[in-house]
């Protein structure tokens, strides 16, 4: 309980903030970066928010289902299109996983020597 | 018996019931097709087409999922905390896969959209697609893209990342635990997060890291291309 009470305080904190520099960075974003700070300031203990936060994770597949439902509302925008927003789709996320991965993982050798 | 069907309830719970029953169906067949996520939003599909009831209202009713979802965001922040010795450690990695990831995610997909010859609203509807949901509205409601699109394209690429994400990196050779959660998180967000908190903690954190900083990355650069690239 108090783990959400924590979380909630900076999601709202976070869409303060967003609000103040024009919603540039959405507020849940900024709450993120807020608890994660406060975590590591030892503010925030880490069992506080712990059972909440694993919870949350846990099933975040689940709250994406909507966004998935809205192929309804925007199907002929979609199939319109269909080839391209799928090429384009598929090329740049196999592009993002493979050179993010590859980058990551160079670099952190480098690093590590 | 309509009524029932229309209730917020009804539907959460269906919602809900079809996602574990997916889970479970996904575990036994281990099928890509029939990713959870996937499977549970075309049933629903089916179903409102069938009993009639609108996007719109299916929507408001299970409004408390998008709710979750702008948490569940914010309890990544718990998930760095527990691996932060790891981000101290790897502080260079970080920051330039998370400018690689955000030039390559845009860059390539606008791109082939603009080869296309697609047109501009749809451009910047798909262009933020590996961005979480919120942030990908966040960025392309303003710039004139169609939200419904955004939502769609952003859930494709999120289960496309998911399900074929850690095959690919094997096939690229990319074996460090941290490096390989990264680039689940920076392509495909939440639901390649999800899938990376299956892998292990290490890989968890570094996708939710991966995808705040590539959102954050993204959210900056976007609005400058789409004003001077397309």
């Amino acid at each position: 309980m108090k783990g959400i009470f924590v979380i909630l305080s900076c999601w709202l904190v976070g869409n303060g903030l967003s609000m103040l520099i024009g919603g540039y960075v959405s507020g849940n974003i900024i709450g993120m970066l807020l608890l994660f700070a406060l975590l590591c300031a030892g503010v925030v203990k880490g069992e506080t928010v712990r059972p909440a936060a694993k919870f949350l994770l846990g099933t975040m597949a689940l709250f994406f289902i909507p966004f998935g439902v809205g192929l309804i509302d925007s199907y002929e925008v979609i199939m319109d299109n269909i080839v391209a927003i799928s090429v384009a789709t598929l090329v740049s996320t196999f592009a993002v996983i493979a050179v993010v991965g590859w980058v990551f993982q160079l670099v952190n050798r480098r690093a590590q020597r | 018996m309509m009524a029932i069907i229309q209730s917020d309830i009804f539907l959460l719970a269906l919602t809900i019931g079809l996602f574990l029953l997916s889970g479970a169906i996904f575990r036994r067949l281990r099928l890509m097709l029939f990713h959870p996520v996937l499977l549970t939003a075309v049933v629903i599909i089916i179903f409102l087409k069938l009993t009639g009831i609108e996007y719109s209202h299916y929507k408001q009713a299970v409004e408390v999922l998008d709710f979750a979802l702008g948490m569940s965001v914010v309890a990544l922040g718990y998930l760095m905390y527990e691996q932060v010795a790891h981000l101290r450690s790897a502080a260079m990695p970080i920051l330039l896969a998370t400018i690689a990831g955000c030039i390559v995610g845009i860059a390539t997909v606008v791109g082939i959209a603009v080869a296309f010859g697609l047109e501009r609203d749809i451009i910047t509807s798909i262009a933020p697609k590996s961005v979480t949901v919120p942030i990908a509205i966040a960025i392309s409601e303003p710039c004139g893209g169609v939200v419904a699109v955004t939502s769609v394209v952003v859930f494709c690429t999120g289960v496309l990342g998911s399900l074929c994400g850690v095959k690919l990196l094997s096939l690229c050779r990319v074996t460090d635990p941290m490096a390989r959660g990264f680039a689940l998180g920076a392509a495909s967000h939440g639901i390649g997060t999800a899938r990376a908190i299956e892998l292990g903690a290490v890989e968890g954190a570094m996708s939710g890291l991966a995808m705040a900083l590539t959102g954050f990355g993204t959210a900056l650069l976007l609005p400058l291309v789409e004003r001077y690239f397309y």
